[in-house]
């Protein structure tokens, strides 16, 4: 874990070595990089000042052991430091046993609320909670429109009124709510500025009218400096009682979100990932931890292979594997599989320990592409079976491919030797779809 | 085509008053009174450029060069720092050799892309009004077929524009509404043709790559367009918008950016870091959800409004 990081630290820490303990002059160097890390990651200024003081507390006067580094004694340190701060308290969402329940989504406009309303409302039905929600944003054009989609897809009610009030819209949900024996009511509240005192007052309005047994905050993964603004603001406006974070399915690195909970301390509740309405997620701290830092992120890889692998193909797969039967139509398709993942740089971004080894070399995408089109040249007797491929047809694939003949000899031996490990392996059952499932990252 | 006679500088000044306030606040309160250059300054400087996602790496520069600079100018007082630092920041943008849009095709096609959340439809809607203003006949292609009540969304701000709209059934082909769109354009002789495509998040692969086919639909019903691609940013993204524009080039031959959300506190700095980068000219900034909240960017008053020349005595 945290090879890269541990690396560049350990050039920062040269000093260290052959001394008995850290001391603040002999990690100086180490904490500016670490400060860096998390300025990069968009961790807020004064935030990343305040944590790198908490680090520097924790690491002065530890005793350099002789089986571990001084760079990986300050990652841990920091790791742990990290995941402490972003999620010490965690909690549950305060759902009432009896009576209705209420909850409402707050935050800027485009952070994702009416979205993770509909994933909420989603997973609550499969609690058998019966929902209704309600749509609050009168503002944005086809708010209500996009709430009522999502809600029809998942099959679940949504209030609305004609009138383009908040406070009424709110009011009049409630009453039915209670005529209609709905038990959770997820109000999706329009987005606004925290420097919209206006707008500010509607929702403080809202929440005095509804007072909600929960209010998130949805904020983007992706925001910037800012987030200690809009955030600061919003709780002292409505005393939100945690934080939803989205986009997560990017590659943002997410330090808004220790800025935000370092300044509002409030529990990052759910991480809203995709645009799927099932990928909402609980938060692990210890995840975003890594992300922030910049590490190899194994557990997203792993769950890229996942969405590209198909369960079907999978075991047909196995099944050749295991009968030593495995040809370049199969090789297509595993390439398919590879490329749904992303370009090869990014996947090799989140193998810890690789991103900074090969930072210089240039990965090339096209290396695959070529590759392909040298298989998608062979007829499928061809694909099938090898053997068959003499220098005519070896010519006549290189035209067809639009690539060299040498190109296509050394796909043609490279798969060869391929096809002679894969019969190694699979001769000792050693790869298989549930030896890959069972693989444990922690 | 005179376009954007509109804008006026006082409400480019007022959209970003915020901005402009604690920035400059922060300047001032850094150096006035103070001459000498030492260490705490340069570091109170350089948080207040972190702070306004400027971004580490640049930052760095620009403290850099102001404490080379200072060096060698006898002139240290305030005014001479802040311009100091105010030449740093403008020598980064992309400087166009008009300020005129140039809309010397017809149709003009205009290709709209981002990551979700930023605010393109909200943006196409007041680009439309901007071109419908100046006489223009003005047709936009709802592409945005995924999202629900995208299209609808499209819909209201195409007709508060007085501009016509095409669209599909959702989870239709992105690319024959693009299509579609062009073709109406073409046939019915609009100067001016949009097309709102779905955010989509650069990391995402496939969406990537349906973008390209977009782009090759529109090729081909009239080549050469797209002529304009514009890559909506939000003010309040951090570094990731570095990532963001690097991956969206790849794919789409990007001609502007359009930073919006200006009318928060963010302040929007990650862009000196992509147009020092990629050479990209930002194109508008939006500064509000009201259909004329839409002011072309003019660098020069874009960094005098931030740093507020008046206010200097």
């Amino acid at each position: 874990m945290f090879e890269d990081l541990s690396l560049k630290l350990e050039t920062a820490l040269k000093k260290v070595r052959g001394q008995g303990r850290l001391t603040e002059k002999n990690i100086s160097d180490s904490l500016r990089e670490i400060r860096r890390i998390l300025l990069d990651a968009d961790v807020n200024y004064k935030v990343a000042k305040e944590f790198i003081e908490r680090v520097t507390e924790k690491a002065l006067g530890k005793e350099v052991i002789a089986s571990i580094s001084p760079g990986q004694l300050i990652t841990k340190i920091i790791f742990d430091e990290l995941v402490v701060l972003l999620g010490s308290d965690r909690s549950e969402l305060k759902i009432n046993a009896s009576g209705i329940t209420t909850l409402m989504a707050v935050g800027l406009q485009g952070s994702g609320k009416t979205t993770f309303c509909g994933k909420l409302a989603k997973r609550l039905k499969e609690n058998k909670r019966k929902i209704l929600l309600v749509a609050a944003d009168v503002y944005r054009p086809a708010a209500i429109e996009q709430l009522k989609q999502l809600a029809e897809k998942i099959g679940i009610s949504v209030f609305s009124i004609e009138q383009p009030d908040a406070r009424k819209t709110v009011k009049e949900a409630l009453k039915f709510a209670a005529q209609q024996n709905f038990d959770t009511l997820i109000f999706d509240t329009a987005g606004r500025l925290h420097v919209d005192g206006e707008m500010m007052k509607e929702i403080a309005d809202i929440k005095e009218i509804v007072s909600p047994n929960e209010i998130l905050f949805v904020v983007d993964a992706m925001t910037g400096q800012d987030a200690v603004n809009s955030a600061k603001t919003f709780n002292e406006t409505v005393d939100f009682d945690g934080i939803v974070l989205t986009k997560l399915d990017g590659d943002a690195r997410g330090g808004a979100a220790l800025s935000i909970r370092s300044v509002v301390g409030k529990p990052i509740k759910f991480v809203s990932n995709g645009e799927k309405l099932d990928s909402l997620e609980v938060f692990h701290p210890d995840r975003l931890a890594s992300r922030i830092l910049g590490k190899g992120d194994v557990i997203s890889l792993v769950e890229k292979a996942q969405q590209g692998f198909d369960e079907k193909e999978a075991e047909l797969l196995e099944e050749k594997l295991k009968k030593n039967k495995f040809d370049f139509d199969d090789f297509l398709k595993q390439i398919k599989v590879i490329k749904k993942m992303g370009s090869l740089s990014s996947l090799i971004g989140m193998i810890p320990g690789m991103n900074s080894q090969i930072q210089n070399e240039q990965i090339d995408d096209r290396a695959l592409v070529k590759v392909e089109a040298i298989i998608n040249s062979m007829t499928l007797k061809e694909r099938e079976n090898p053997k068959i491929l003499n220098g005519n047809r070896r010519k006549r694939i290189a035209r067809g491919s639009g690539t060299s003949i040498q190109d296509v000899n050394r796909m043609i031996k490279q798969f060869s030797q391929m096809q002679k490990m894969i019969g190694k392996i699979s001769g000792k059952g050693g790869l298989s779809k549930s030896s890959l499932k069972n693989l444990n990252f922690n | 085509m005179k376009l954007f006679d509109n804008i006026d500088l006082e409400k480019l000044k007022k959209g970003l008053t915020k901005t402009r306030t604690k920035l400059f606040n922060s300047v001032t309160e850094v150096f006035t009174g103070k001459i000498k250059i030492d260490d705490e300054t340069l570091e109170k400087l350089e948080e207040i450029l972190i702070s306004a996602d400027i971004g580490y790496e640049l930052v760095e520069k620009i403290v850099e060069n102001v404490r080379v600079k200072l060096k060698s100018e006898k002139d240290r007082s305030n005014i001479s720092i802040i311009n100091t630092i105010k030449d740093e920041l403008t020598q980064i943008f992309v400087t166009e050799k008009s300020n005129e849009e140039k809309i010397d095709k017809k149709p003009y096609v205009i290709l709209i892309v981002g990551v979700n959340g930023v605010g393109k439809t909200t943006t196409i809607g007041k680009l439309a009004y901007n071109f419908k203003r100046s006489g223009a006949k003005v047709i936009v292609g709802a592409a945005d077929t995924f999202r629900a009540a995208a299209s609808e969304q499209l819909n209201i701000w195409a007709e508060r524009a007085s501009a016509d709209l095409i669209h599909k059934q959702s989870g239709a082909d992105p690319s024959s509404v693009a299509f579609d769109t062009i073709k109406k354009a073409i046939d019915e002789k609009y100067d001016v043709a949009m097309i709102d495509t779905a955010g989509r998040l650069h990391s995402k692969t496939n969406l990537m790559s349906e973008l390209d086919k977009i782009k090759r639909a529109i090729n081909k019903v009239l080549p050469g367009a797209p002529h304009d691609t514009y890559l909506i940013l939000d003010a309040t993204v951090g570094q990731n918008a570095l990532i963001q524009a690097k991956e969206f080039i790849k794919v789409t031959d990007i001609t502007g950016l359009v930073i919006t959300k200006l009318d928060g506190t963010a302040k929007g700095g990650s862009v000196f870091q992509i147009c020092n980068a990629q050479k990209i000219p930002i194109k508008y900034i939006g500064v509000g959800e009201r259909i004329d909240d839409l002011q072309k960017f003019d660098s020069t008053s874009f960094v005098e409004a931030i740093f507020g020349n008046e206010k200097i005595k």
